[in-house]
């Protein structure tokens, strides 16, 4: 069976590094990028784009994330 | 590419104040998402409480009011008398809605005025510093209980979904959680469920939902929501405690999903 394919985007300046959203994805792609800070002062939370394409757009990282940062696409 | 998840219109572009991982977010999110849904936004009067989502007019984008502390349900009872047609919501925390508003709450049940009360329910006074609340568990350090509440001293917590499920007035009561994606997708059911109860007329409706307070329970946001689960969940256990017959949106919304 075919999967969904999924596209993440954060809007990292509203990021507050809670890490809510690093634990909730399936296949574990969405972690804290320690090596960045944002606007706010906080790391934000990211998907290396070498993940990406193991994203299936299940939206769970959405779903969870209190400051509305993530967007989520479903890749056709 | 088609959108699984984007921002709703029933928030406004103002980023939240709330600390980091705070669910008083996801449940503002939630409220806006089923208004958007039912395309109610320009015709929904809320009203604020005083408690961290004081400012939460600046972030539903309706018609919003700012009430007195522990007073949203009169204000909203006087807004949907005057305008029966319009969506009206009361957000309270559980010190605003469980403490000093506590006569307003059940009373406003009581008459069962067509109201939808979005009770945030996070064991403790967040704005002011983490003070003990009505809710606060047995054992439960806050600054005011250092050594833990002891209830015989100073009372046992308070489950206002079940004492307002007594109330004749009060025709949808439930109790969710915002833990995990499954129980946020419950709640924004639950939340749907309770303002097409007040579309329908039929009584007073009201969504208590477990929610965090990482920086005064001293945890991490992850550890604040296992915390939810594994100490607040079992003494205010989740599901529905009162619904009318004809209310069915989305199917079957809590019913004790521990
Ligand atoms: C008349 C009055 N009494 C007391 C206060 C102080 N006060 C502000 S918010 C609050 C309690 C907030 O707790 P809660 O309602 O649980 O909301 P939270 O901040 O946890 O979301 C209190 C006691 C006040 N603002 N007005
Ligand atoms: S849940 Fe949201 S705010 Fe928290 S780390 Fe993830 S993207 Fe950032
Ligand atoms: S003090 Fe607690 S309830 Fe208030 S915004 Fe911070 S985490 Fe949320």
């Amino acid at each position: 069976m075919a999967r969904n394919r999924g596209q993440v985007s954060f809007d990292i300046d509203r990021c507050k590094g809670c890490e809510l959203c690093t634990t909730v994805c399936p296949v574990d792609i969405v972690s804290i990028d320690t090596r960045h800070i944002n606007q706010r002062g906080y790391h934000p939370a990211t998907v290396s784009e070498s993940d990406m394409d193991k994203c299936i757009a299940c939206g769970n990282c959405a779903v969870i994330c209190p400051d509305l940062v993530i967007r989520v696409q479903r890749v056709a | 590419m088609p959108v699984v998840f984007e921002r709703t219109r029933g928030l406004t572009e103002k980023e939240f104040h709330f600390c980091p991982g705070c669910t008083h977010g996801v449940i503002h999110r939630l409220v806006a998402e089923v208004l958007e849904e039912m395309n109610e936004l320009g015709n929904t009067v809320g009203v604020a409480p005083v408690g961290c989502s004081v400012l939460s007019y600046q972030y539903f984008n309706c018609d919003m009011h700012e009430a007195a502390h522990g007073r949203a349900p009169a204000m909203a009872t006087g807004i949907k008398r005057v305008l029966p047609d319009r969506m009206v919501f009361a957000y309270q925390g559980d010190g605003d809605l469980a403490s000093i508003g506590t006569a307003e709450i059940i009373h406003a049940a009581g008459r069962g005025e067509k109201i939808t009360v979005i009770f945030v329910n996070n064991a403790i006074y967040g704005m002011t510093g983490g003070q003990m609340a009505p809710t606060t568990l047995a054992g439960q350090r806050t600054t005011t209980s250092p050594l833990g509440r002891d209830p015989r001293q100073v009372g046992f917590p308070l489950r206002v979904s079940e004492m307002l499920a007594t109330i004749d007035g009060a025709a949808f009561i439930e109790r969710t959680s915002v833990h995990d994606p499954a129980h946020i997708r419950k709640t924004k059911k639950a939340i749907r469920n309770a303002f097409e109860c007040q579309k329908a007329n039929q009584g007073f409706s009201m969504v208590e939902i477990l929610s965090t307070c990482p920086t005064n329970w001293g945890m991490s946001p992850l550890e604040s929501l296992d915390w939810v689960k594994e100490t607040m969940m079992p003494y205010y256990p989740l599901g529905n405690f009162r619904r009318p017959e004809a209310v069915t949106v989305s199917g079957a919304s809590g019913g004790g999903h521990a």
